[in-house]
């Protein structure tokens, strides 16, 4: 073999093997699959039986607890739509206030999150010290603030409850922030932007060909989380006076528990189904990796 | 059980054995030669603010087809030149001209070069092929001949059966080839490599250096290549510059470095020597006791401090007394530090062979080759 057939050789079996690795854990052995088995049943039971109870629930009679439809019959009833009508409101409100608030991701939180990364790295702490703030602050304390202010974007744009993106805006910030960092984190955004510029890409493009493509499971985490938050506020929207899916069911709870509860399991069903969506938004459109016995 | 990535060679596998066979650099096509065009530095100079000067006032001319490396320790301002003519880097005087325009105020994308960097930058969503195609796809080439191209370039750097796979599913060395035919496709003006092969283990590194060297004479390409390492340096460029402190230190082929270095930095940078005081006097240096020729120089007569190459000093039957402090076995020589009776600790360079051990009385003796000298400090 001469020395260049040789060298070739180290070249091509340098490649990782993606075999997978031994059951080790820093924390000591790896549980058996049996005891992950029943951790998963108890850990699934907990959060399950409430659930389920709570979908029971509303397929009783008050008085003798009894099965029965006559709930959902109300909610499809002509003659009761009124009883429901903040409700779909207040749903159609928090379904607009979601699109806006990803919209302010997408258009403010991820152009600065981006310029900090490729060309103001000294901005990227006080980026993140912003960005964090929010969660360390008790939302019923930045109502307070948001008070104040509200008064004068009211008189400026109204009182739709559209405007209270701006105060929702502020508090997905830690949950929008973190999933696009810490896929900037896996990347090197410099270095990949910096060769698509040397290939003929304009800035746009390469942040669009090259920047976004890569970044796509962080977005999709931070969009779907901020629609779990926004869909999941009620303080903000309860003290500034607005009508949203929160306030709208605790109103509706009052006069009808049943299809309250209802709606409840619903938005937590959604909640999982975003969670879901999230875990497996990575692997779409990826390479899948064989696996071999 | 295992996983494997679809295609990813595993030691043994039949995948290995052809990739083994099809590992092959080949001969460039018309579409990837280019005419060599002249790369420029004209006292260009560039300020970090506190963090200090750069570039400070370098001036450095590359002939067209020429490959140029920049050589020199971490932080000489070597990788900022490059960027500098990339144009990723901003210059804050001076000028940076490409065929002979001036290039300051064109942005990178439109100064028609090919790049590739230290750190592995294919783009991780894109397979092979469409990493190769990005530059195409810019210059709006068309589909048919874009896959004709790109098949070429892959070709050329051994690689033409993997075009399918992502990034993730190759090694260093095959990420960096693709880099290299990306670089290329494009028939840039001038191709600029970042320490392309620090990142690889050294039997790569030695395979692809050769391959790039290679790839780079067959197209006729404008190189400048920046490396830390000063065998890789000498064994590809047609010329080296060394650079320390933001200047370079002396610009030359790889035989005037080593053999006739201008400076103090660049004989103690480029290779191995052993820095013995002396005096200089009509064109002959004293150097323990021994009387050398010394290079020709502009250092006047006077202390000087001379260089001599492990190379240059011989285990011999008589010569200068020493005692054998170390030894080390280099493969094809083997490398002894012995302390003269007389002072200095030298460092010999000689056949495996012989076999000194610690302790042993030995003769050393200079080959009479002429010495390389600076003014003493």
């Amino acid at each position: 073999m001469t020395t260049a057939a040789a060298a070739r050789v180290a070249d091509s079996v340098e490649p990782r093997t993606s075999g997978r690795r031994p059951r080790r854990s820093r924390f000591g052995a790896v549980p058996s699959s049996t005891t992950g088995t029943i951790v998963l049943v108890v850990i699934g039971a907990l959060f399950a039986i409430p659930i389920v109870a709570l979908g029971w629930f509303t397929f009783t009679t008050a008085s003798t607890g009894a099965f029965t439809l006559s709930h959902y019959a109300a909610l499809f009833d002509p003659a009761q739509a009124s009883n429901y009508s903040e409700l779909f409101a207040g749903i159609g409100n928090s379904l607009i206030l979601a699109v806006i608030v990803v919209a302010i991701v997408l258009v403010l939180l991820l152009p600065a999150m981006l310029l900090a990364e490729l060309r103001f790295p000294r901005a990227h702490r006080v980026l993140e010290f912003v960005c964090l703030i929010p969660i360390t602050v008790p939302t019923i304390v930045l109502v307070v603030g948001f008070v104040p202010v509200y008064q004068v974007v009211q008189s400026v744009l109204g009182s739709d409850p559209w405007t209270l993106s701006f105060a929702i805006g502020v508090i997905v910030l830690p949950y929008a922030y973190r999933p696009i960092q810490a896929n900037i984190g896996v990347l090197n955004l410099t270095t990949l932007t910096e060769a698509a510029r040397s290939l003929g890409a304009s800035w746009p493009v390469a942040v669009w060909r090259v920047v976004l493509p890569n970044l796509r499971r962080g977005l999709l985490s931070a969009c779907l989380l901020t629609i779990s938050v926004v869909l999941g506020e009620f303080t903000i929207a309860n003290f500034l006076g607005q009508n949203t899916f929160q306030t709208a069911l605790l109103l509706l709870q009052q006069t009808d528990p049943y299809i309250s509860a209802f709606f409840a399991v619903v938005s937590l069903l959604f909640v999982f189904a975003l969670l879901v969506v999230i875990s497996t938004a990575g692997s779409i459109g990826r390479p899948r990796r064989k696996r071999k016995s | 059980m295992t996983s494997t990535a679809p295609g990813a060679p595993t030691p043994g596998s039949d995948a290995t054995r052809s990739d083994l066979a099809a590992v092959r650099v080949g001969t460039p096509p018309e579409s990837l030669v280019v005419h060599g065009t002249p790369v420029q530095l004209i006292d260009v100079v560039k300020d970090y603010g506190a963090g200090g000067r750069a570039l400070d006032a370098i001036s450095l001319e590359v002939h067209p087809g020429e490959f140029v490396a920049l050589l020199g320790p971490s932080g000489c301002g070597k990788t900022t030149a490059l960027r500098a003519i990339s144009g990723l880097e901003t210059i804050d005087s001076g000028h940076v001209r490409i065929g002979g325009e001036d290039v300051e105020s064109v942005p990178v994308h439109k100064r028609d070069i090919g790049m590739v960097f230290q750190s592995y930058s294919l783009f991780p969503h894109m397979t092979v092929a469409q990493n190769v195609a990005f530059g195409l796809q810019m210059r709006k080439v068309s589909r048919a001949e874009s896959t004709r191209r790109v098949q070429e370039a892959l070709d050329l750097v051994g690689l033409g059966h993997l075009g399918e796979r992502f990034a993730h599913q190759l090694s260093g060395g095959q990420q960096q080839r693709v880099a290299l035919a990306r670089a290329l496709v494009t028939r840039p003006r001038v191709l600029l490599l970042d320490e392309p092969l620090s990142a690889l283990d050294a039997k790569v590194r030695v395979q692809l250096r050769d391959e790039i060297r290679k790839i780079q004479q067959e197209t006729g390409i404008t190189a400048v290549f920046v490396t830390h390492d000063q065998e890789e340096a000498l064994a590809v460029a047609d010329r080296v510059a060394v650079m320390n402190a933001g200047a370079i230190e002396q610009i030359g082929t790889p035989e005037d470095l080593y053999l006739r270095p201008a400076t103090e930095f660049v004989a103690a940078f480029v290779g191995l020597s052993n820095r013995l005081d002396g005096v200089l006097e009509h064109g002959r240096v004293a150097v323990a006791g021994q009387d050398l020729v010394a290079l020709p120089s502009a250092v006047q007569d006077g202390p000087v401090v001379a260089f001599v190459r492990p190379e240059d000093v011989l285990l011999a039957a008589a010569g200068l007394p020493a005692i054998v402090i170390s030894t080390s076995f280099l493969g094809a020589q083997r490398r002894t530090v012995v302390q003269l009776e007389s002072g200095p600790a030298l460092t010999v360079q000689h056949a495996t062979s012989e076999h000194p051990q610690p302790g042993d009385l030995v003769h050393v003796a200079f080959s009479g080759r002429p010495v390389a000298v600076a003014a003493s400090v």
